[in-house]
């Protein structure tokens, strides 16, 4: 029998790190499914190297080393970032945006709780400004690619970036479907033309939707255990869907439909897992509602009228600018005080 | 001969424009991505700062305060006509590559900004030691930062050699890493930035390392006479 006051105690960090690593899970099943046990070697590479990382820093911060390890918080970022780098990136690619969003991103920053952007957010935007042809350069789903890799063979492409005998790297490799959209666009393709070519699904593109409904899954989790808000992921996908579905009824040949834009590239991941990240993002519900809407805009207008394949990284530094400001003229009023 | 030492000190050191007073921002964010560019820009800028303090010091009791802005202004639009049209003559090809940011010499704060806080209070000798000094620290930040940024941008060194010395000086240039594929970052703007950040950094902690050890160093007697 427990005695009053009854007042839960809001779950610690490292409780909500790690239900956050086990919602991504799902995600990392349909990934492994979809392009094969590659990602676990970058998600193994990224986590240890943010854990060196962020040891290495808190030892030179003269900050307690173990408490700030075991809140997870590192891993979280290490795995987002990896999530969101193509499956067979070379392994320094990992390790250095890595060593970007831990060391450079959240440690000068002030570590845990005073970084203004999303860490793996500005590791992946420092490495597609820095490498944009190893960034776009994505393997084919297992399903769809001439050649299949094992394990061992992803093993090796990874570490030496040599592939077995007799497989060009064109073989395993494929536009991803944000990409291939945008460039037969260009090439006076009618949307529905484009659509019944291989790579894509009945959602977004074949394979790479299974990614994202897993993803979504999880996301579904995290907002069941109240980890995070609904308004971040309902304001970034209704605004998404309203934006591409008033495009799509305009122009249907020249505008992907709105499920398109749901399942392809990172908006799953982004909508639950990168957006919602309580540092880097707005306090009130209200900042809440514009900040995701923002990232939803800003993503929809640099996919579809930008140069960029996707837009999530920088759709989500530019709103995390805003933070500061949307939390700032979104204060409630407090009951009894004039406004 | 102390007054001569201070001013050396501060303008290399404990004022650089660059990572102190963050002054003179302009080019040591747009021209630094290699270290040739920042040392050529950073020595034309040291040149027009020496001459500019030396020219407005003696005339400093005859500008009337009101307009004494716009006089400074136009004594060194003069000075850097005169550098940007010699570098145009002489070293043709940096010329090209600097390009705006030689004009933009004028509208350098840090200029103006020693001429109005040290010019037109100081006699000429001493005046055009603090120009050249603040100008040979911004220098040096310059040409640290382009060396940093072409370090880890594309792992050479000395690139845009030729630039300066002519096409056969291209032999010179330093490839450090081999193979290097390139961080494309370091290069771009934001690499400015963070360099920036990591020398003013760096300046800061080798200082409080200095204040530490000189005030230990002081306390130390009061400790043995206990």
């Amino acid at each position: 029998m427990s005695r009053s006051p009854y007042l839960s105690s809001a779950p610690s960090v490292s409780v909500i790190m790690l239900k956050v690593l086990l919602a991504l899970l799902p995600g990392i099943a349909a990934y492994v499914w979809v392009y094969g046990g590659g990602i676990l070697i970058s998600l193994a590479l990224a986590s240890l190297t943010a854990l060196l990382a962020e040891a290495a820093v808190l030892r030179l911060r003269q900050r307690p080393v173990l408490p700030f390890l075991m809140d997870g918080s590192a891993i979280v970022t290490a795995w987002l970032l990896a999530l969101a780098l193509p499956p067979l990136a070379p392994w320094w690619l990992v390790v250095v945006g890595t060593l970007f969003a831990i060391v450079v991103a959240k440690q000068l920053y002030g570590g845990l709780g005073y970084n203004p952007f999303n860490p793996a957010m500005i590791g992946y935007a420092a490495l597609l400004i820095s490498f944009p042809v190893l960034m776009t350069q994505w393997p084919s789903p297992l399903a769809l690619a001439k050649v299949s890799l094992s394990f061992a063979d992803q093993w090796h492409y990874i570490f030496t970036r040599s592939l077995p005998l007799n497989v060009p790297v064109d073989a395993i490799s494929s536009a991803t479907p944000l990409d291939y959209l945008k460039t037969q666009l260009v090439l006076q393709q009618s949307v529905s033309d484009i659509r019944n070519t291989p790579i894509f699904g009945w959602l977004g593109g074949r394979g790479s939707e299974l990614v994202a409904l897993a993803t979504l899954l999880g996301g579904l989790y995290l907002l069941h255990q109240r980890i995070i808000s609904w308004h971040i992921p309902l304001a970034f996908l209704a605004t998404l869907t309203l934006l591409s579905a008033a495009f799509h009824l305009l122009a249907p040949e020249l505008h992907a439909s709105p499920q398109f834009h749901l399942f392809s590239g990172g908006a799953m991941l982004c909508a639950f897992f990168i957006a919602t990240d309580p540092v880097s993002g707005p306090t009130t519900p209200l900042a809440k509602l514009v900040f995701a809407a923002g990232i939803g805009v800003l993503t929809y207008v640099i996919r579809v009228f930008g140069g960029y394949p996707d837009g999530i990284a920088f759709a989500v530094i530019l709103m995390n600018i805003c933070v500061p400001l949307l939390d700032a003229y979104t204060q409630p009023r407090v009951f009894g005080h004039e406004k | 001969m102390g007054q001569y030492r201070d001013i050396v000190e501060n303008g290399l050191w404990k004022q650089n424009p660059g990572t102190m007073q963050l002054l003179g921002l302009c080019p040591t964010l747009a021209v630094t991505s290699t270290a040739v560019n920042g040392l050529s820009l950073g020595l034309a800028t040291a040149l027009v700062m020496a001459a500019s303090n030396a020219a407005v010091a003696p005339v400093r009791r005859y500008v009337p305060d009101e307009i004494r802005i716009p006089v400074f202004i136009l004594v060194i639009a003069a000075l850097v006509t005169i550098i940007d049209l010699s570098m145009n003559a002489f070293v043709h090809p940096l010329y090209v590559v600097l390009g705006i940011f030689i004009p933009l010499i004028v509208t350098n704060c840090i200029v103006l900004a020693r001429v109005e806080a040290f010019a037109a209070k100081n006699p000429v000798t001493p005046s055009a030691l603090d120009g050249l000094m603040m100008g040979l620290g911004l220098t040096l930040v310059l040409t640290l930062l382009g060396a940093v940024r072409e370090f880890v941008g594309k792992g050479t060194a000395l690139s845009g050699i030729d630039l300066v010395f002519g096409a056969e000086a291209k032999a010179w240039v330093l490839q450090l890493i081999p193979d290097y594929p390139g961080f494309l970052l370091a290069i771009l703007p934001p690499g400015a930035f963070i360099g920036l950040g990591l020398l003013i950094a760096t300046h800061n902690w080798l200082e409080q390392r200095r204040l530490a050890k000189a005030s230990m160093h002081a306390a130390l007697p009061v400790a043995q006479s206990h």
